[in-house]
């Protein structure tokens, strides 16, 4: 046992009272007749949402610059996505009518689906091969049997609209931020900000702005998905080799032909990368954006969550990660065949775009044989297939067999390891929470940081929301040292076995690619709504970045210092304890940062199965559009995670300092 | 008549750090310890250059020694700090950006450690950039690739694309494309030092060929001294950002200016060094064929050896002026330094 010198000691002890205080916080404050130390008393609070509220309402009602009005704006933008997004859906999914309501007539139909079908397996076969183009077909296959096929083609059609504007602003943003350093400097927090500030904040601006439906929906995907775009365009072109732009200006190119010629092109590896987080990021929002009037699979599982129907909710949060398995699949094979060498094939137009011209033919064969049987254009009801009984009964069963042991589980959790915490937390007297936060910030990274700590807690406290951040402390950390207990063994043992590893790694795949609220139905249907349902679904959301970080600080030890330690005789164990669990120790650090953020990310959707945290008041906003409200709670969930990345960020660091890696 | 001066700069400095300017203000001609105490890096201190048309001009120094960034004032990637740049009588630093465009466009070329090679273009495209850009016709420049290509031995490889290429093939491309626009001064930054020690010399002995049909004014940067040697009618050398020392190889290793220098010249054979010329002695004796006064004293010293009489030395117009026997070569073969 190593001894602890004396500023680790000091530590322990502001820890230990800390806790002892937690948790005889409110008797203390009964006995000393002060209850305004555990409760910030409601006199003090400094209405922020109200501020905001009537802002939003002057926005909306009188803003105006000469004869423009704010709302003209926004209705120039809605029209502006409205066009190609109404386009696309006819061509996918409506068709083309004329006429409204009961007496459309469709002059066009929709694109069959044996052409969709068509069109993604030859997609699939020119970005990479035969696998690739059984894979996405089986995919989209899957989508018509399963009965999903009109709401994915809503769903694909907001992707199409989505991506294109999402890529194409990040791309420009970030090319202006990589240009002018005081634009970068402008963006960069307010890209932090958009990307820790839950989605749901948002929502209600733009409810407002927009009004309910899909185009509402498609500006929050878009505002959701650009910020990464962005910040990948920028680390792309400085990532560009220096040479090159040395060489681009020695060839003497003007600065619109080196950007465009030289350094978007010599990235566009990389700016691939950030096209398919874009691409992630749309499918990620389905669901959420069927929340202020988007249709398809996300409106269906919010329904089927609504009715807690578990096997359509199933069956469509299913049909969602097919959807994203086959275009994220789609677009990386696409992005590698950019990076790779192929030559041109010589030969006539049609010869050298045989598959476009398979496709187009079908289309027509689709439209003019479909007059005659509805079939080859509309896949047949009779002949989809539900799974959704066989959900239902596995849930049935569980239940009424295993009833006992669920519960025994739960309350065992609750009893031993969360209520502990929520008390603790919520005991904490507020000066004495801030002033720790505070002093860490302090130690961790100066009085920058000290400030930072300090100020943004004291911002929570005076918009009265203190409580109700201590829950969603509470539930994030509960959450959090949970998926740390599982998450760091497993990566270790993924990066130290191989075949241990391909299991894992298969297992963490799949958790991230299902959309956060599919978690959700089996955990709410085997113990029913409360906290501890919550927990496991943070858990099981926020899981993938501490087993991933732990494992590649693991496997990136460096090979010498392991062959040191063999050399001086360490045995396995001693190996994983003295070299390669230190060394992995900044890595590991980033990984739980990063589980914080996720976990963050997911309380609000908690929300629906009813925690009593900042979530809940987002969620609550929202139902009520009251912007002020959800915008206080979503900034103040953005300033826990704020708090949370620099303190563990400053912890990286210095152990990075420490061990000789970064100065 | 002396050669006119292509390239020259004076009193260049470029200084790292926030204080930099100020510092070069008050202190016209700062010492390294002025530096050190105003917390900038100096990374070039006052360079004085000339270099002549038509000659390889070779900048050497250890890394960190300031010859990259030296290039790139020079060749104004880099802003210096204070100072002039003077190419063809035009002050690059007060050139416009318009002005600069079109220099670069057609009277500089320059070739890069890595090769700098577009990754999404194949090699002819690559050739053909810096034409494309100028928006020369398609005709014209596809031949003018062509021809490059040609000339650097990538003829039939057109196609490829920079990887499928090998790290020689791909500097060749690269020393293509600084060619196709026909610049009078040509810069190479450590073009073969990426390339493994083989295929640098076969590199080499290549641009030498090409330097003979073509007749630029070079700029030449190098880690590596025997390249320097090799290469250079003249060789700076750097260090700490200061130029030491600026003359031919042969000076070099007669006349060191510093143990620093010396350090270098030591370890390099001097019969590769040494010019018949420089070792010979004058007034005209033999009847043998003679040997150019120009030749390295390594390439003959065997037939020199044999020969039981000395042998004549002739310039390069043929006259001869002096001639050499068995002693002298022992002398540089053997001897420990003082010769000449």
């Amino acid at each position: 046992m190593t001894r602890l010198n004396r500023s680790q000691i000091i530590i322990l002890v502001l820890v230990l009272i800390t806790i002892v205080l937690g948790y005889y916080g409110r008797d203390l404050s009964k006995a000393l007749d002060a209850r305004w130390l555990t409760k910030f008393p409601s006199a003090w609070v400094i209405p922020f949402k109200a501020y905001i509220s009537s802002a939003m309402a002057w926005l909306i009602e009188d803003a105006a610059v000469g004869p423009v009005s704010f709302t003209d704006i926004t209705r120039a933008i809605a029209w502006l996505i409205e066009q190609p997004y109404n386009l696309v859906l006819a061509l996918l999914a409506h068709g083309f009518v004329s006429g409204q309501g009961n007496d459309a007539q469709v002059i066009v139909p929709a694109v069959s689906w044996i052409v969709v079908i068509t069109a993604v397996i030859a997609l699939g076969q020119y970005c990479r091969d035969w696998g690739l183009a059984a894979l996405v077909g089986a995919c989209f296959i899957y989508l018509a049997v399963f009965g999903q096929w009109d709401s994915a083609m809503v769903t694909l059609a907001s992707v199409l609209i989505a991506v294109p504007i999402g890529a194409g602003g990040g791309l420009l943003l970030g090319i202006l931020a990589y240009r002018y350093p005081l634009f970068e400097n402008i963006i960069s927090p307010v890209l932090d900000l958009m990307q820790t500030i839950p989605i749901f904040a948002y929502l209600v601006p733009i409810l407002f702005m927009f009004g309910f439906g899909p185009i509402s929906a498609l500006v929050a995907t878009i505002i959701y998905a650009t910020p990464p775009m962005v910040r990948i365009t920028t680390l792309a072109l400085k990532g560009v080799d220096p040479e090159i732009l040395d060489f681009g200006r020695m060839a003497g190119t003007t600065q619109r032909q080196l950007m465009w010629r030289v350094l978007v092109p010599s990235a566009s590896h990389s700016l691939m990368v950030g096209v398919n987080q874009v691409i992630m990021l749309t499918l990620n929002m389905v669901i959420i954006a069927s929340m202020i009037g988007a249709g398809g699979l996300g409106f269906d599982v919010l329904a089927a969550l609504r009715r807690l129907d578990i096997g359509a909710g199933f069956e469509a949060g299913i049909a969602i990660v097919v959807l994203a398995i086959a275009v994220d699949r789609l677009s990386q094979a696409f992005a590698e065949r950019m990076g790779q060498v192929y030559h041109e094939a010589s030969g006539s137009w049609v010869s050298r775009n045989r598959r476009t011209v398979l496709v187009l033919i079908l289309l027509v064969l689709t439209w003019v044989l479909g007059q005659f049987s509805p079939l080859l254009l509309e896949y047949p009801d009779s002949q989809t297939i539900t799974t959704g009984a066989f959900w239902d009964d596995t849930v049935e069963y569980l239940n009424v067999n295993y009833f006992d042991t669920f519960e025994a589980i739960k309350v065992f959790f609750l009893t031993w390891f969360m209520i502990p915490i929520k008390t603790v937390l919520l005991g904490i007297p507020w000066p004495w929470a801030i002033a720790m936060l505070t002093l860490l910030g302090w130690q961790a990274g100066g009085w920058r940081l000290a400030l930072l700590c300090g100020g943004m807690a004291s911002l929570i406290l005076v918009s009265g929301l203190w409580s109700k951040a201590m829950v969603t402390v509470y539930l994030c950390g509960a959450s959090v040292i949970l998926a740390t207990v599982i998450g760091v063994p497993l990566g270790v043992l993924a990066a130290l076995n191989k075949r241990a590893g391909t299991a894992i790694n298969l297992l963490i795949d799949t958790l991230q690619t299902l959309p956060s609220f599919v978690y959700l139905i089996p955990v709410v249907m085997l113990f029913r709504v409360g906290d501890f349902t919550a927990l496991i679904a943070i858990v099981l959301y926020a899981l993938a970045p501490a087993v991933r970080y732990a494992a590649h600080g693991i496997r990136s030890v460096s090979e010498e210092l392991i062959e040191a330690g063999l050399v001086s005789g360490c045995t396995r164990r001693q190996l994983l304890r003295h070299i390669r669990l230190p060394m992995a120790l900044p890595e590991i650090l980033l990984g739980i940062n990063q589980t914080i953020m996720l976990a963050l990310s997911m309380l609000v959707i908690t929300a629906l199965v009813g925690t009593r945290d900042l979530g809940q008041e987002v969620y609550i906003a929202l139902t009520k559009a009251d912007t002020g409200r959800g915008l206080v709670a979503g900034l103040s969930i953005a300033f826990i995670a704020i708090i949370a990345d620099r303190l563990i960020n400053a912890g990286a660091r210095q152990a990075r300092i420490r061990f000789g890696l970064e100065s | 008549m002396p050669p006119k001066t292509k390239l020259s700069c004076r009193n260049v400095w470029k200084l790292y750090g926030p204080n930099a300017e100020r510092l070069l203000k008050t202190t016209p001609n700062p010492t390294a310890d002025d530096i050190r105490k105003a917390g900038v890096i100096g990374a070039v201190r006052n360079a004085n250059i000339e270099i002549a048309e038509g000659e390889i001009f070779v900048i050497m120094g250890l890394s960190g020694s300031g010859k990259s960034t030296l290039v790139r004032c020079l060749s104004r990637l880099i802003e210096p700090t204070t100072g002039e740049v003077l190419f063809d009588d035009t002050d690059l630093l007060t050139a416009s950006d318009k002005e600069l465009i079109e220099i670069r466009r057609h009277k500089m070329g320059m070739v890069f450690q890595h090769f700098a090679l577009l990754p999404h273009l194949t090699v002819l495209q690559n050739v053909m950039f810096p034409l494309t850009i100028q928006a020369t016709p398609q005709a014209e420049a596809n031949a003018k690739a062509h021809e490059v290509v040609e000339l650097v031995g990538l003829k039939g490889r057109e196609d490829y694309y920079p990887r499928e290429l090998s790290g020689g093939q791909q500097q060749r491309v690269g020393i293509a494309r600084s060619l196709v626009t026909e610049p009078d001064l040509w810069f190479l930054d450590e073009p073969f030092s990426a390339l493994d020690p083989l295929i640098r010399r076969e590199m080499q002995d290549e641009f030498l060929r090409l330097q003979e049909r073509l007749h630029k004014t070079i700029v030449f940067i190098t880690h590596d001294f025997e390249e320097a040697v090799r290469l250079a009618d003249r060789i700076a050398i750097m260090k700490d950002g200061v130029v030491i020392q600026i003359a031919t190889p042969e000076e070099l290793v007669m006349h060191p200016a510093t143990d620093y220098v010396a350090e270098f010249t030591k370890h390099i054979p001097r019969s590769k060094v040494l010019t018949v010329g420089g070792v010979m002695t004058a007034g005209a004796v033999g009847e043998e064929d003679p040997i150019a006064q120009s030749t390295r004293v390594s390439d003959v010293a065997e037939r020199i050896i044999a020969a039981d009489a000395p042998i004549p030395v002739s310039d390069s117009s043929g006259q001869i002026v002096g001639s050499i026997d068995r002693k002298a070569v022992a002398q540089v073969l053997f001897g420990d330094g003082d010769v000449a």
